[in-house]
């Protein structure tokens, strides 16, 4: 690769080097890390805002249809709401594990994070299930559509968030502690505990003011 | 708690990796017990018709999920202007200004459309 001169007399690398900071310093592994992965769940934070948004403004046309009041049913949603503030909790006891260097109370932990996440899905799921199949599904009213999409993908952040968590499990059980895995450790613990944030936006806008229109 | 044993080789001064969010026992147990108590009331609210009033309900559990969510924040989410050098603190602050924006803005624009086009006295049920 021939690199033509520069009028300064500058090699064409010299000048790159001159401009761009090109030589990698000794940061520590994962330096900024946290800042990073924090960026990209306000850019997640921005979706949902979006959906929410969506809703507010669509959730009101029934198009002749049912409205929340008859199709939510809030007991299941409470049990629901449990099931994730659960799970918040567990994977806070995993992490005050894993930083007192227990492998295995991490995974146990892990597990149970694990366990109340899939209760969650589960009951959700039943909860679409239901609605579908009494012909409320996302294609019967622009509250309906609006209601799947944004439950929805706050749904599948939650099917995400397990086959991470599953996938760190089998890092942890096989390598260990390590800072690596820590490091993972810590950016879901931010992922999981948002779900839970988005969470209370959901079961306040979506089914308790839902229930109150 | 060994907090530091495992951060030995911070080659870059204060902005070490691990960026000080040590999770506490404390922390994790005064968040959960807050946001269980937060979650509970406006359920209750909601499902005894406690208030009376849809719109003081409204307002009530709004102002409970505010709340809530700042618990989150600062418990779980180890929030505060000591993360990062607080960047973390202004991406989110950053994020929120822009949420409100687009919540009450899109709100706001919508509500005056759906009022400006309905000329029609019967009601909008049934033509979607």
């Amino acid at each position: 690769m021939s690199t033509p001169k520069t009028p300064l007399n500058k090699s064409g690398d010299e000048l790159v080097a001159s401009y761009y900071d090109l030589h990698e310093h000794a940061h520590p592994d994962g330096y900024s890390t946290n800042l990073g992965f924090w960026i990209y769940l306000m850019s997640d934070c921005l979706i949902f805002a979006m959906l929410f948004a969506t809703f507010g403004v669509l959730g009101g046309n029934y198009a002749g249809g049912e409205g929340p009041r008859t199709l939510f049913n809030l007991p299941l949603v409470a049990l629901n709401t449990s099931m994730l503030l659960f799970s918040s909790i567990t994977y806070g006891f995993s992490m005050i594990a894993m930083q007192s260097g227990k492998k295995n109370a991490t995974l146990i932990w892990l597990f149970i994070t694990l366990l109340f996440g899939l209760a969650f899905l589960t009951i959700e799921l039943t909860e679409f299930h239901e609605l579908i199949e009494s012909g409320n599904g996302p294609q019967r009213s622009a509250f309906l559509s609006s209601f799947f999409t944004l439950v929805g993908t706050h749904g599948l952040h939650v099917t995400f968030g397990s086959i991470w968590l599953v996938t760190l499990m089998v890092q942890v059980g096989r390598f260990g502690l390590t800072a690596a895995n820590q490091r993972r450790l810590q950016c879901l613990s931010l992922f999981w505990h948002f779900l839970d944030v988005v969470w209370i936006g959901v079961f306040t806008f979506v089914y308790l003011m839902g229930t109150l229109r | 708690m060994a907090d530091h044993s495992h951060h030995n080789d911070h080659g870059h001064g204060d902005h070490g990796h691990d960026s000080g969010f040590h999770a506490s026992m404390k922390d994790y147990v005064i968040g959960f017990v807050l946001s269980v108590i937060l979650t509970a009331i406006p359920f209750w609210l909601v499902m005894t018709g406690a208030l009376h009033s849809p719109a003081a309900t409204g307002l009530v559990i709004m102002g409970f999920a505010a709340v809530q969510i700042v618990v989150h924040m600062v418990y779980f989410l180890h929030m505060s202007p000591k993360v990062e050098g607080g960047q973390n603190l202004l991406a989110l602050i950053f994020t929120l200004i822009i949420v409100m924006i687009v919540l009450s803005g899109s709100m706001w624009v919508m509500f005056h459309l759906n009022q400006n086009m309905m000329p029609m006295p019967a009601t909008m049920d049934g033509m979607g």
